[in-house]
C-alpha cells in the first residue's frame, strides 16, 4: 500500500462521521455537540502521540488550558477577532508544546508519562496563580466576535459550523499525518525503536515532532472550546482533564484513526447524563479504564476494526 | 338564520375565550414557571445553600400557591455546580436552552455567580442571586436580568469591618479566598479600614476549599497586625479559625475577625472556639415570631438543621419574583425583573424592603455577637444582637457602583 | 525578635517546620512508590488513593468504634495493605506481561473509582479529626512555637523511614527483595517463592500510604482529595530523587519539603511550583535523577 493513501473504507467512515456533524443538531443540541467535536479533535491529537508514537503523556492538559487561556485573553482583553484568537492560542500550545518537549522526550515509557504530567502540574499552578487567568473564576466573557470580520459568531449556525470546519480540518491533517511517510517512520519507531535507529533515522527527532504536532492540534481544540463556552477556567488545565482524554483514547481505539472521535462522544456524553450523580461521573470513568485495560484493550474501535479485519 | 347567528356568536365567543386563555398561556413559556436551585452540594459551601434551598424554594412555592389567584405551574429543579464557573455556566445555558428553566436562584460563590449573570444576560431570563457575595454584582457588573437579593461584600465591610476598626483594631493582614468573592471582600473591608483611619499591614491569598492553613496563618502572625481578617467563607473560615488555635494565634495577642460567618459555621466551630466572634447577618431564625416559625417548619425538612440566611433569602427572593410573575402574567426574565424592581417586597421573614433599580435587595441588616456557651439555652441559639443596622445605610449607596442602569 | 535575612526567625523556622512536615509526607509516600516500583515496574497512582483511605479508616474507626490514633496508626496500615494484596493479585498480576504504561493506566483507574466512591459518600469538603490528647499542645522554643503533634510527625517518619531502609538495604529479606528485582527467574530457581514476595511488597507498600494517611488526619483534615493533589508532587519527588535508590527518595522527600518551605517564606508564589522547576532541571542535567541508576 502506498504511503499517502487512505484506504476506501476509511474514506466511506469520514463521510459518515461528517454527514453526522452536519445533520444531527437538528435533533440534538449544539453546544453539545460543539463540545463533542472540541473533544473528538483533543482525542484524536492525543492518540497521534500515544497511538502511533507510543509515548503516552499524562499532561496534555496543559496544551489544551494554555490555548484555551491565551485565545480567551486574546479575544477579550486585546481584541482579537475569533480567527487570531484560536491562532493565538494554538500558536501558544505550540511553544509549550516545544519547551516541554525538549524536556520530556530524553525519557521513554513510565518516566515520559510521570514528567509529562508533573510539567502539566506546574502549569497548573502557574495559572492558578497568574492574575490574567483570573484563578478560579476563569476569564468569562470571552466574545466570540465576527470571523473574518463579517460572520457573526454569536449565530450558534455560524458557530457550529465553524467548529466544525475546524474539527474536521484538524482530523484530516492528523489522518494525513498518519499516512504520510512521517507516520510510517513514526510507526517503525513505535514498534521497534533500536532498529529505526540503525536505519539511520533520527528517532529523538521524529518522537519530538509527533509530540509538537499532538500539542498544536491539543491547543487548537483548547481554543476553539474556550470560544464555544465563551470561558478559559482551571478545569482546562487540571490533571483530571489529562486523565479524562486518555479515557476517551482508551475507549475508542489507541492507534485507530476513528477511535478518539466516538470515545470523545461517549464520555462527554456519559459526564452530560450522569451530570446529576455528582461523583458518580468519576466512578465509572475509573471503571472504564481498568475494564478497557484488563479486558478490551483495543477499544470499541479496535475490536470493530479487528472484527472486519480492516483497520479502523 | 337566528340558529346560524348564535352558532356563530358561540364560535367567536369561544374562540375570543380560546384565544385568550391560549394567550395567556402563551406568555408562561411552555406553561411552566420553572425555577432552577443551583448551589454547592457537597463541598464546603453545601450547609450554607446545598439541599436545603431547594426545600426553601419549595417551601416559597408552596406559600405562594395558597394566596395567589393564578392558575401557575411552578416546577423546581436543581443541580451541583461545584463551585466551578465552567460547571456553572454550561448548567445555565443547557437549563435555559434546552430544560425551559426561567429563572435560576441561589448560586453561593461569587465567581459562579458571575458567569451565570452573563448567561443569564444573555439569554434574557432571570437570575434570582442570594447565596453569592460580590458587590460587582449590583457594581460593575450589574445586569437587568438580575437581582441581588440576600448580603454582599461591601455590607459585611461595612458591618463587621467598621464595628472592629472602632473598637480599636486598626492594624489588619488578610487572609483571602483566592477568587471573586474574596477579592471583592478584602478590597471592600481594606477600604472600610482606611476609611476609618486604620491600616493594611499585608495580605495572602489561598486557593478555595484549602486543608492546610499552617504555612499561611504563620506569615499573618508574622506580619504583628493587631486583626487578621479571614476574606473567605465555608469550610475555610471554619479550618482557619480552628488551625489558628493550634498556633496560638489568638493567645499570641492577634484576633481574628471572620468578615463572612454563617450560623452553619458557628455550629461547625462550637460556642467555646467561636464565642465572642464578631459578625453581620441579614437574617436570623430566632429574630421575631414570624422567623422562629419559619424556622421550625424548615428544619424537619432540612434533617433537622435550623436554616442559615441564604435559605430565608432563597424563601423570600423566589416568592417576590412568583407575585411578579403573576402581576405581569409573564415569565419573560427581562420583564419580571423590572416588576420585581417597582413592587415593593413584603414577606414575614424580612418585612417590607425594596429592589433598587442596580438590582439590590435593601433591608435591615443585625452586627450579632455569638453567645458563651452558658449563654446558649437550646440547639442553634447562638447569637446575641449587638446592633441592627437600617437598610438605606447597609448597603453601598446606588451612585457608588458604577452600574450603568444606575441613571 | 531575632531576624534571619530580614524575616523574622520564628516565621522562618515555622516555615521550615512546616517544610519538613510535608517533606515527611513526601518521604513516606515516595519510599512506598520507589519500594513499589523497584519491585514490580508498576508506577502505583492509587497511592494517593490509599493514603486517604488510610485517613479515612483513622477518621471511621475514631467515630464507628471509638477507637483513637494509637489503634489506627497499627490497623489501618494492615487492612489497606490487606486491599493491595488483593488487587495485585487479581488485577496486577494479569498485566505483567504487558507494556508497564498498562499497569499506569490500571491503578490510574483504581484511583479514581475510590477518590469517587468517597467523594459520593462524604463530599469534597474534610473532615475534622482531633489531634491524639497525649501530642496535644505545644512548646514555645523561643526562637518558634512547636505544636507537639507536627513534632511527633516528623519524628515518627524519620523512625518508618530508616526502619525501611534498613530492612531493605541491610537484611537478608531486603537482599532477596533486591535480588528478586534484579533478576527474578534465578531467585526464583533458588526456591524463593517470587511472587508471594511480590504480592507482600505491594501489600507493604500500600500499607506505608496508609501509615502516613492516618498520620495526616489530625493536620490535614480527613477529605476524599487529599491523595490526588499530593500524589503528583511525589512522583516529581520520585523523579528527581531517582526511581531505583530508597535512601534517594528518602532524602530527597524530606529535603524538597525543606525547600518548599523555605520558598514559602521568601517567594511564597512559587512554593506550588518549585518542585516541579526542580524537577525540570535535574531532567536537563542528569536525567536518571540524583541518586538514581538508569535501568
Amino acid at each position: 500500500m502506498k504511503a499517502g493513501a487512505a484506504p476506501g473504507h476509511q474514506k466511506l467512515v469520514f463521510l459518515l462521521m461528517a454527514a453526522f456533524f452536519v445533520l444531527a443538531p437538528l435533533a440534538l443540541y449544539p453546544v453539545f455537540l460543539m463540545k463533542v467535536m472540541c473533544f473528538a479533535l483533543f482525542a484524536c491529537a492525543f492518540n497521534l502521540l500515544i497511538g502511533y508514537g507510543g509515548l503516552l503523556s499524562f499532561g496534555h492538559a496543559m496544551f489544551f488550558g494554555s490555548a484555551s487561556y491565551a485565545a480567551a485573553h486574546a479575544a477579550k482583553v486585546w481584541g482579537f477577532p475569533p480567527e487570531a484568537a484560536i491562532l493565538f492560542g494554538t500558536a501558544a500550545a505550540a511553544l509549550l508544546g516545544l519547551v516541554t518537549g525538549l524536556l520530556a522526550i530524553r525519557r521513554q515509557g513510565i518516566y515520559f508519562a510521570m514528567i509529562t504530567l508533573a510539567l502539566a502540574q506546574m502549569m497548573f499552578f502557574f495559572y492558578l496563580q497568574a492574575p490574567f487567568t483570573g484563578g478560579e473564576d476563569g476569564i468569562q466573557a470571552v466574545p466570540r466576535g465576527r470571523l473574518f470580520g463579517f460572520i457573526d459568531l454569536g449565530n450558534i449556525w455560524a458557530m457550529y459550523f465553524t467548529v466544525l470546519a475546524i474539527f474536521l480540518g484538524g482530523f484530516l491533517l492528523i489522518h494525513r499525518t498518519i499516512h504520510s511517510p512521517f507516520g510510517q517512520v513514526l510507526k517503525a519507531i513505535r514498534e521497534n525503536e533500536p532498529r529505526a535507529i540503525s536505519l539511520g533515522y533520527d528517532t529523538t527527532r521524529y518522537k519530538l515532532m509527533a509530540y509538537l504536532l499532538s500539542a498544536t492540534l491539543s491547543g487548537l481544540a483548547g481554543a476553539t472550546k474556550s470560544l464555544v463556552f465563551q470561558l478559559a477556567s482551571l478545569t482546562d488545565v487540571h490533571w483530571t482533564m489529562s486523565g479524562e482524554v486518555v479515557l476517551m483514547t482508551l475507549v475508542g481505539g489507541l492507534g485507530t484513526v476513528f477511535g478518539p472521535v466516538l470515545g470523545a462522544a461517549i464520555i462527554v456524553s456519559m459526564a452530560n447524563y450522569l451530570a446529576q450523580l455528582g461523583a458518580w461521573v468519576t466512578v465509572v470513568q475509573g471503571a472504564i479504564f481498568v475494564i478497557c485495560v484488563l479486558t478490551f484493550r483495543r477499544g470499541i474501535i479496535g475490536e470493530l476494526g479487528h472484527f472486519l479485519k480492516k483497520p479502523l | 338564520m337566528v340558529q346560524l347567528r348564535k352558532l356563530a356568536a358561540a364560535v367567536a365567543l369561544a374562540t375570543a375565550g380560546a384565544m385568550s386563555a391560549g394567550a395567556a398561556h402563551a406568555q408562561i413559556s411552555g406553561g411552566v414557571v420553572k425555577i432552577g436551585v443551583m448551589n454547592d452540594m457537597s463541598s464546603l459551601y453545601a450547609d450554607i445553600g446545598g439541599p436545603g434551598s431547594v426545600e426553601a424554594a419549595r417551601m416559597a412555592v408552596e406559600d405562594f400557591m395558597k394566596t395567589s389567584k393564578a392558575k401557575l405551574k411552578v416546577e423546581i429543579v436543581s443541580a451541583d455546580h461545584q463551585n466551578k464557573p465552567d460547571v456553572g455556566s454550561n448548567i445555565a445555558r443547557q437549563w435555559y436552552d434546552v430544560d425551559g428553566v426561567d429563572a435560576i436562584a441561589d448560586v453561593p460563590t461569587s465567581s459562579v455567580a458571575l458567569a451565570v449573570n452573563q448567561v443569564t444576560r444573555d439569554k434574557g431570563k432571570a437570575f434570582l442571586v442570594t447565596g453569592a457575595a460580590s458587590s460587582d454584582l449590583t457594581g460593575k457588573a450589574c445586569s437587568p436580568n438580575t437581582v441581588h437579593w440576600l448580603y454582599d461584600t461591601w455590607m459585611l465591610a461595612n458591618g463587621t469591618g467598621s464595628a472592629i476598626v472602632k473598637t480599636g483594631g486598626d492594624t489588619w493582614f488578610f487572609l483571602t479566598a483566592d477568587y471573586a468573592f474574596g477579592h471583592a471582600l478584602e478590597r471592600d473591608t481594606a477600604e472600610v479600614v482606611k476609611k476609618n483611619g486604620g491600616k493594611v499591614l499585608g495580605q495572602v491569598r489561598h486557593p478555595l476549599n484549602t486543608q492546610d492553613f499552617s504555612s499561611f496563618l504563620l506569615q499573618a502572625q508574622a506580619s504583628k497586625a493587631k486583626i487578621i481578617g479571614l476574606a473567605n467563607a465555608g469550610g475555610d473560615t471554619i479550618n482557619s479559625i480552628k488551625q489558628a488555635a493550634e498556633f496560638g494565634i489568638v493567645k499570641g495577642g492577634q484576633n481574628l475577625a471572620g468578615l463572612l460567618v454563617f450560623i452553619t459555621d458557628v455550629h461547625g466551630l462550637g460556642l467555646n472556639t467561636a464565642q465572642g466572634l464578631i459578625l453581620t447577618e441579614a437574617w436570623y431564625w430566632d429574630l421575631n415570631d414570624a422567623s422562629r416559625a419559619w424556622a421550625k417548619r424548615f428544619a424537619p425538612k432540612n434533617g433537622g438543621k435550623y436554616p442559615s440566611m441564604d435559605h430565608a433569602g432563597v424563601y423570600s427572593a423566589v416568592l417576590h419574583y412568583l407575585k411578579a410573575v403573576e402581576a405581569i402574567n409573564s415569565d419573560d426574565g427581562t420583564k419580571v425583573i423590572a416588576q420585581m424592581k417597582k413592587m415593593p417586597t413584603d414577606d414575614p421573614l424580612f418585612g417590607k424592603g425594596r429592589v433598587r433599580a442596580d438590582g439590590r435587595k435593601l433591608h435591615d441588616v443585625y452586627l450579632f455577637e455569638v453567645k458563651k456557651p452558658a449563654e446558649s439555652k437550646g440547639p442553634y441559639d447562638y447569637y446575641k444582637v449587638r446592633a441592627t443596622i437600617p437598610a438605606e445605610q447597609a448597603f453601598r449607596p446606588e451612585k457608588d457602583g458604577g452600574c450603568s442602569l444606575v441613571k | 525578635m531575632p531576624e534571619i535575612f530580614g524575616i523574622p526567625s520564628a516565621a522562618l523556622f515555622g516555615q521550615l517546620l512546616i517544610g519538613l512536615i510535608n517533606g515527611s509526607f513526601y518521604a513516606l509516600l515516595s519510599l512506598g512508590l520507589a519500594v513499589i516500583f523497584g519491585l514490580l515496574n508498576i508506577i502505583n497512582f492509587t497511592h494517593g488513593a490509599q493514603y486517604m483511605i488510610g485517613a479515612f479508616c483513622a477518621y471511621l474507626l475514631f467515630n464507628k468504634l471509638g477507637l483513637g490514633y494509637w489503634w489506627s496508626l497499627a490497623i489501618a496500615p494492615v487492612a489497606v495493605g490487606a486491599t493491595g494484596v488483593v488487587i495485585e493479585r487479581t488485577m496486577l498480576k494479569p498485566l505483567y506481561k504487558l507494556d508497564h504504561l498498562y499497569g499506569l493506566l490500571l491503578t490510574f483507574g483504581l484511583a479514581l473509582i475510590i477518590e469517587g466512591l468517597f467523594r459520593n459518600q462524604y463530599g469534597s469538603s474534610g473532615q475534622p479529626y482531633p489531634i491524639p490528647q497525649e501530642l496535644t499542645g505545644g512548646h514555645n522554643l523561643g526562637f518558634m512555637f512547636l505544636p507537639t503533634y507536627r513534632g511527633w510527625v516528623i519524628f515518627a517518619s524519620l523512625v518508618v523511614c530508616f526502619g525501611t531502609w534498613f530492612v531493605i538495604e541491610k537484611t537478608k529479606l531486603g537482599a532477596y527483595l533486591r535480588a528478586a528485582t534484579e533478576n527474578p527467574h534465578l531467585v526464583q530457581a533458588f526456591g524463593i517463592n517470587v511472587p508471594r514476595m511480590i504480592t507482600l511488597t505491594y501489600g507493604f507498600g500500600v500499607g506505608l500510604a496508609a501509615l502516613a494517611g492516618v498520620m495526616a488526619a489530625p493536620i490535614y483534615q480527613v477529605s476524599p482529595q487529599m491523595g490526588s493533589s499530593l500524589i503528583i508532587v511525589v512522583f516529581a519527588v520520585v523523579v528527581i530523587g531517582g526511581m531505583g535508590s530508597i535512601m534517594g527518595s528518602i532524602l530527597t522527600g524530606f529535603g524538597l519539603g525543606v525547600i518548599e518551605g523555605l520558598t514559602k517564606v521568601f517567594y511564597p508564589e512559587a512554593s506550588n511550583t518549585v518542585i516541579f522547576i526542580i524537577m525540570a532541571i535535574v531532567l536537563l542535567f542528569k536525567p536518571a535523577g540524583l541518586f538514581g541508576t538508569q535501568r
